[in-house]
């Protein structure tokens, strides 16, 4: 059996498990990006909260997915949905890059351009929505693209509390000690992966048309 | 608030002195500002210019003293309301590199809401006012040369029409030949327009050429205030190095 004949046989399966997977990174990328973006602009104008806000979300990070899982397991209404729990532990792993880079692409908007958009009478808020985000959108969208890249990945490990996903077919392959499963998963994961990071590298690209 | 002795005055400084941290970067300035002049502020890096210019359109606040524009306190006035009433041109990394020409020229006149056809008109008469093509309108500052650059600078600075102008340096990172086309350039400008102008030089040519009185600051002080002719021959003894400096270098100097 090779992998052409098995994607080829299995299409329907691989097709659901690609859909759930795609599910679970674009709901999470949505909370990640729904919480994250006004929180790093938030750190920018309240500079204080930067250091807590930032270590918070590090040390999200360096919790081990599984245990995350678990702990979150034993939450009332979240943990009765293995989906659920797969969406918001992935939203909170994708925070750090995106509230990092929306507070650095705000806070390295050229100084001179934002005092003279306030010397002409700018109020904070046009200066936010008219000159500081659009600035920093490029950088906000890398970190987005770092996130997503990131949580394709990590989606896999879902399938271990019955979130679905291509992760699915990884454990599958790990139970029977069959390389080939592993890889029917890992595969269409990584090409995910990249897909994502050649779109949304394009869309970066083109969110700047004056760089040139 | 009012003071009839101040009448000819667009901008009154009162003993006004800006502390930043533990560095006094303007000591008792005492300097009126008259309707229709172009006052340049000639000094050396550190002398107090730019806080002088900023305290203007309040983007810093008097740690004692006050600043009047139109006979009232930059403190009374709505920072907002104040900063649209005053043009401001500064070195050209003020434009928004993410607008096009037209839309920096535009900024003003949009955020008071003006008609969008009052608005196309004013950008056209604009571009028109300093000698730019209007086809540059649809370009990225980047796609621009300096000289433009500073061209749209000026227009946007001038697009609401109003009736004080604050300018930091803008030609100063220019090459020599543009610098010196846009200097007379502004110079006839100016006789047309007649607003009130407030310049930041460090260049004492520049200000020779532009100002109808210069004020010259040293490490935070108002040294002299005086016009060309009699800063040329002033007895002061910075005044007098300054013309030693500058017209010394007269063949080889860069003028900046």
């Amino acid at each position: 059996m090779n992998l052409v004949n098995f994607f080829l046989n299995n299409r329907l399966e691989l097709s659901q498990l690609t859909l759930e997977h795609l599910r679970l990174v674009g709901l999470s990328m949505l909370f990640a990006i729904v919480a994250g973006v006004p929180l790093g602009i938030a750190i920018t104008r309240w500079r204080r909260l930067n250091k807590p806000v930032l270590g918070t979300a590090s040390v999200i990070q360096t919790i081990p997915s599984l245990a995350l899982f678990g702990f979150l397991l034993a939450v009332p209404w979240l943990g009765e949905r293995a989906d659920r729990i797969a969406v918001l532990s992935l939203a909170l792993y994708a925070l750090l890059p995106i509230i990092r880079n929306t507070y650095t692409g705000i806070t390295g908007v050229d100084q001179a351009i934002v005092e003279s958009g306030r010397g002409m009478g700018m109020t904070d808020r046009q200066l936010l929505f008219q000159v500081e985000l659009p600035l920093a959108l490029p950088t906000i969208i890398a970190g987005v693209r770092v996130a997503t890249v990131l949580t394709v990945g990590v989606a896999t490990i879902a399938a271990a509390i019955g979130a679905g996903g291509l992760g699915e077919y990884i454990f599958r392959g790990l139970a029977m000690v069959n390389d080939q499963l592993i890889l029917a998963g890992a595969i269409p994961a990584a090409a995910l992966a990249l897909f994502a990071d050649f779109g949304l590298d394009l869309l970066e690209k083109r969110l700047r048309p004056w760089a040139a | 608030m009012t003071d009839p002795a101040h009448d000819s005055a667009a901008i009154v400084f009162e003993r006004v002195s800006y502390v930043a941290g533990s560095n006094l970067l303007l000591r008792d300035l005492d300097l009126e500002v008259r309707r229709g002049e172009t006052l340049v502020l000639l000094g050396r890096s550190g002398s107090g210019k730019t806080t002088t210019l900023k305290l203007i359109n309040r983007l810093v606040e008097p740690s004692s003293g006050r600043v009047l524009v139109e006979r009232r306190s930059t403190l009374d006035w709505d920072p907002i309301g104040l900063r649209r009433r005053i043009g401001y041109v500064i070195q050209e990394v003020g434009l928004f590199p993410h607008f096009s020409v037209e839309r920096n020229i535009r900024l003003v006149p949009e955020l008071e809401g003006w008609d969008g056809n009052r608005i196309a008109g004013r950008v056209r008469e604009l571009l028109d006012l300093v000698g730019l093509d209007p086809a540059l309108g649809r370009r990225y500052p980047r796609e621009l040369s300096g000289g433009q650059r500073q061209r749209v600078g000026v227009a946007r600075a001038l697009a609401a029409d109003p009736p004080l102008l604050l300018m930091d340096e803008p030609f100063g990172a220019l090459d020599p030949i543009t610098r010196n086309d846009l200097q007379h350039e502004f110079r006839a400008l100016q006789q047309r327009l007649n607003k009130t102008v407030v310049f930041v030089t460090h260049d004492l040519r520049e200000a020779l050429l532009l100002g109808s009185r210069i004020a010259l600051l040293e490490a935070g002080r108002l040294v002299l205030v005086a016009t060309p002719e009699e800063f040329k021959h002033s007895s002061n003894p910075l005044a007098m190095a300054y013309m030693a400096a500058f017209g010394a270098g007269e063949d080889g100097r860069d003028g900046s």
